[in-house]
């Protein structure tokens, strides 16, 4: 299969945090409308190369991005200040200054009503919670989206409605998406290359080429499942 | 009696800093409790001690002597934190309850009650007037970037990839609180500068559904309060940082019989 422009290319990158080496020389490529899932335990570094990606932490080595407009969203990290403050969604969306009507169409599109505009984010279950910041990062047009473990702390069913939702709004928009998680059945129901890291790359390919059992036990350790249940795409 | 409050001028000078300055700490401390820093209010309000103390030794405004030493204050709890790696409310206690007992060497013993608890006898025309301006233009300043401090509250990972530059309004935030303790410490004492900052968005939070609601509320609550404290510590010749703040307390524990969330 042919393979489109690069997106980004990231060269020896390396993080070091304090004394911890927590990302050593990782090289890769994302091909625009790639969708690369992130794999690894936790402490692999995912959620640092995601930062480090967008400029957020310090590193060495050479990041490139071919597009301007990348959006990251840390969906934990939100979630646990929702009940911070008294904002409604109306509010979390006018912080981007963008028409009402371009919001209440993206609140469509992620399959929320519109009167959930009024509601103060910490009424919303953690499902609607991530719709709705899906919608606030399509606000943009973004060409790239980041995100770190978007279903975290929802249950199965909903976990797999939020990915249906990204596959669907992936190939409306001909995005390219890079998705961190620790779910292994997301890379065969959803992604189009696959890396495992844990500090170091482990692997980093298309997934039925890559995802091999040796794989998976190197990065999560022995007694892991290789389970391939591949939908159509 | 309560005519000859309001017509007397030093209560109409207090009331009026009183308003100004409650206010604008309700208001930026609704920012602060956003980003779980309510409590450094009080930290702040400690950190400033040496500098009162010094202005009243030598007779200049204890607000410049307070801001003076919050920013020292300020830049060793950073260069600490910068040094050891340790936790920055650690470094802040340090840096805080060492002011805090190096002002108890020098302050003149009969000076502590005002120096604490605060101290209206000395507010003229000239110092509401400044005082006032300061407030309105801290307010000018937060309620201007009011949505990016609260998006950076939220997440500073997400305010730097929609463009806003974290650091810096950071920085102007800090500022501003300084400013805003530094003016408080006059009115309430340096002792309980948390709950000028504190109660009133805590009360407002209680009471609200909507980030607009909430921001005015807060600054609302810490006006009145201020207004009413200064009014009942004249009539009633009690200190005034205490009547502020009880009369805090009180919208506070009115506010949970209403609460909407």
């Amino acid at each position: 299969m042919k393979k489109n422009k690069p997106v980004l290319t990231v060269k020896d990158l390396n993080v070091v945090l304090g004394e911890q080496k927590i990302i050593q020389n990782l090289n890769f490529t994302v091909h625009e409308q790639d969708v690369l899932v992130i794999l690894g335990p936790n402490g692999a570094g995912k959620t640092t190369l995601l930062r480090a990606l967008l400029g957020l932490v310090p590193h060495t080595g050479i990041i490139t991005w071919n597009k301007k407009k990348i959006r990251y969203l840390p969906p934990q990290e939100l979630i646990n200040k929702k009940t911070l403050l008294p904002l409604s969604v109306r509010e979390f969306f006018s912080f981007k200054n963008i028409s009402p009507r371009k919001i209440t169409s993206r609140i469509k599109q992620v399959g929320l009503k519109k009167s959930i505009l009024d509601k103060p984010l910490e009424h919303l279950s953690t499902g609607q919670f991530q719709r709705m910041l899906i919608a606030w990062a399509l606000l943009d047009n973004p060409d790239v989206l980041l995100f770190d473990e978007p279903t975290a702390g929802i249950d199965i069913g909903g976990e797999e409605t939020i990915y249906s939702l990204l596959h669907k709004i992936w190939k409306e928009k001909k995005l390219t998406i890079i998705l961190v998680t620790h779910h292994v059945h997301v890379v065969w129901e959803h992604a189009s290359s696959v890396l495992c890291m844990n500090k170091k790359l482990l692997c980093h390919g298309a997934p039925e080429k890559t995802l091999t059992k040796k794989v998976i036990e190197q990065t999560y350790g022995v007694g892991a499942k290789l389970y391939d249940h591949r939908h159509s795409v | 009696m309560i005519i000859d409050i309001l017509s007397n001028q030093q209560f109409l000078w207090a009331a009026l800093i009183g308003a100004s300055v409650g206010a604008v700490a309700g208001y930026i401390g609704s920012l602060m409790l956003t980003k779980r820093m309510a409590l450094m209010g009080g930290a702040l309000g400690h950190l400033t001690l040496p500098g009162v103390a010094l202005g009243l030794l030598y007779g200049f405004d204890i607000s410049l002597g307070a801001l003076g030493c919050l920013l020292i204050g300020i830049f060793f709890i950073w260069i600490l934190e910068r040094m050891t790696k340790l936790p920055f409310e650690a470094t802040t206690a340090v840096v805080f309850t060492t002011f805090l007992a190096t002002a108890f060497l020098f302050l003149p013993h009969e000076e502590t009650h005002a120096a604490l608890l605060g101290d209206i006898s000395k507010i003229n025309f000239s110092v509401a007037l400044i005082g006032t301006v300061l407030s309105i233009l801290v307010f000018a300043i937060i309620s201007f970037a009011y949505k990016k401090f609260v998006l950076i509250g939220i997440s500073h990972d997400l305010a730097q990839v929609e463009g806003i530059n974290a650091t810096r309004y950071n920085f102007i935030y800090l500022l501003c609180i300084a400013l805003v303790v530094a003016l408080g410490v006059r009115i309430i004492g340096g002792l309980m500068t948390a709950s000028l900052v504190a109660i009133p968005a805590a009360t407002s939070k209680n009471l609200s559904r909507s980030l607009k609601q909430y921001a005015l509320l807060s600054g609302l609550f810490g006006g009145f309060s201020c207004v009413l404290g200064v009014f009942v510590a004249t009539a009633a010749n009690i200190p005034v940082g205490p009547s502020i703040i009880l009369w805090s307390a009180l919208f506070f524990a009115v506010s949970l019989f209403f609460r909407k969330s």
